[in-house]
């Protein structure tokens, strides 16, 4: 199957209800390209986490089409979901993390069920964690680790796989501003290293100026407005540069492979 | 891009559901069946070797009956009865029955009265034919005796022993409902463990799925549980039913009856014995494979 270079996720006409009730998600059409950086926006209640569970393949919409990677998801057989779901990171609000499993497993785990060698495993998991200044608590469970804790691992999880499409929402919400502003320039990094686009779910005005070159949805009662014109033109910025290291900057995960 | 292999690591995969530790009430109802299945089959296999040794020994065999008061008398109808059936070509061997053998068999009801000439006791030969003998046969047979001697009756022991091998017959069905039934029951058991086992970690298969795990990878975990749980389960199962066989065929032995010598169990009997568990657990696989796939069909 052949994907077509301009769109990586397409959505068209698309709406939402949840049983009988009014549609949470209004005749949605827009379009994410490749090594695009989108910020989400809208109150609480907007309808944001029902826009990203139909971007992480966790819904199906009532009404409309939904196109990713070049397919078809509203007729993709259900058998193929894995394959596709491979091909995202996520960044739950509640960080999801399995309990019973420590943080190196759980960071671990996307590697894992594609069947990576235990050796390249142990090798980008210990980097990863060692990113997000959490190797010391590698051993640790969830119930024992802070807020700030479980979502660094969320993320190292979200990002381990270098997915194509990372959806993250309120991915900084339990961090001090520091951490927080690590974690973003993560995220920069493998949209600009990997190519990764990226999609994240802020009420956090100042995250947004952080990333000048990215591009603002913003839902209001299940309908997208349009403020930088992201579902209008496909965006100018397409990561196909690197972004040069600046001195004393510590490397990113994504360094070795995604900038040789 | 990373080597990848169609499956994720088993020891991997068994990290992926936390440990139960045989907490749940699954192994020690599967153990309760399995033992309740490995008495039913033992009790289902000795009877049917008890009918086939029954069988064996009584259905090609009759017995005649000389009933005359005269004990001289008797005696002499019972050589000339044998005389005659001697040359009947169905009849391969026979024996007059002494008398003090008769007597001694009859002491325990007629006391040492039954030694006496006072007590009339009918002669009875034990005929042993070529063939399970049918009614033409027996007939031909009484019609034999008639010719040579009054009063002699043939009494074929396959005749009366009709109404045991019924209920033994009886006995074994209804062993193998018992086992049908306990085969249901252990279905039952482990459908309802996994899928209570299920929604205890619908969160965590809920992440496997998002993070793109497969139903199989999701399912080869539960069933890997269920696997080891199982297998506890039938081993003690089987341990305990063979520990009642082993009870029961004791007290059984110590009767010293003729018939219940019969009823014991040889290699192949314990061969059959010794796969219960291994169909208990195959039974259990299959069935939590069965309720997680379609538990899971109902998730996206």
């Amino acid at each position: 199957m052949t994907e077509r270079a301009s769109e990586i996720v397409k959505f068209d006409n698309v709406g939402l209800r949840y049983g009988a009730d009014q549609e949470v998600l209004s005749d949605l059409s827009f379009t994410l390209f490749p090594g695009s950086f989108y910020f989400l926006t809208g109150a609480s209640g907007a309808g944001k986490t029902s826009l990203l569970k139909l971007l992480y393949l966790s819904q199906r919409p009532s009404r409309g089409g939904i196109r990713m990677f070049g397919r078809d998801m509203i007729t993709l057989p259900r058998a193929e979901l894995p394959k596709f779901r491979r091909r995202l990171g996520v960044v739950f609000q509640d960080f999801r993390l399995v309990d019973h499993l420590s943080a190196f497993d759980n960071v671990a785990l996307p590697l894992r069920l594609a069947g990576t060698d235990e050796a390249r495993v142990n090798k980008s998991v210990s980097d990863m964690l060692d990113w997000v200044n959490l190797s010391h608590r590698a051993d640790a469970l969830p119930e024992t680790m802070s807020g700030g804790e479980q979502q660094r691992v969320a993320i190292a999880r979200a990002v381990i796989a270098r997915p194509q499409l990372l959806i993250a929402d309120e991915p900084t919400g339990n961090v001090d501003p520091d951490m927080a502003l690590k974690l973003l320039r993560l995220f920069e990094a493998l949209n600009t290293r990997v190519g990764t686009t990226v999609v994240v779910a802020t009420h956090d005005v100042h995250l947004i100026q952080k990333v000048p070159d990215s591009l603002i949805m913003r839902l209001s009662k299940g309908r997208l407005s349009d403020p930088t014109g992201a579902l209008r033109y496909p965006p100018a910025r397409i990561a196909t540069a690197t972004t040069p290291r600046k001195p004393g900057q510590q490397r990113d995960p994504f360094q070795s492979e995604g900038s040789a | 891009m990373s080597k990848e292999r169609a499956a994720i690591d088993p020891k991997q995969a068994a990290r992926l559901l936390p440990k139960t530790r045989f907490g749940g009430p699954m192994p020690w109802v599967i153990a309760i069946l399995i033992a309740l299945v490995v008495v039913s089959a033992a009790g289902g296999l000795a009877l049917s070797n008890l009918a086939k040794t029954a069988r064996a020994d009584l259905a090609q065999a009759v017995t005649v009956q000389i009933i005359e008061a005269d004990p001289s008398l008797r005696s002499e109808r019972a050589q000339a009865a044998a005389a005659a059936l001697s040359s009947q070509p169905l009849v391969t061997s026979l024996r007059v029955v002494p008398q003090d053998e008769l007597a001694a068999l009859l002491e325990p009801w007629l006391g040492s009265s039954a030694g006496s000439q006072d007590v009339p006791i009918p002669a009875l030969i034990d005929v042993e034919l070529s063939a399970e003998a049918g009614p033409e046969q027996l007939a031909s047979l009484q019609a034999a005796l008639d010719r040579a001697v009054s009063g002699a009756k043939i009494d074929a022991q396959s005749v009366w022993l009709a109404p045991v091998y019924s209920a033994l017959a009886a006995l074994q069905w209804l062993a193998l409902a018992l086992i049908a039934l306990v085969a249901v029951a252990t279905a039952g058991a482990v459908w309802l463990a996994a899928r209570n086992s299920f929604a205890n970690h619908s969160e965590t298969v809920e992440i496997i799925h998002l993070l793109g795990g497969t139903d199989g990878q999701i399912t080869r975990v539960f069933q890997r549980t269920v696997m080891v749980e199982a297998l506890f389960g039938a081993l003690l199962g089987t341990a305990l039913g063979s520990l009642i066989v082993w009870a029961l065929g004791r007290q059984f032995a110590a009767l010293d009856s003729g018939m219940v010598g019969g009823a014991t169990l040889g290699l192949s009997e314990w061969l059959v014995i010794a796969a219960i568990p291994l169909a208990g657990v195959l039974l259990a696989i299959l069935t939590a494979r069965i309720t997680i796939s379609l538990a899971l069909r109902a998730m996206l």
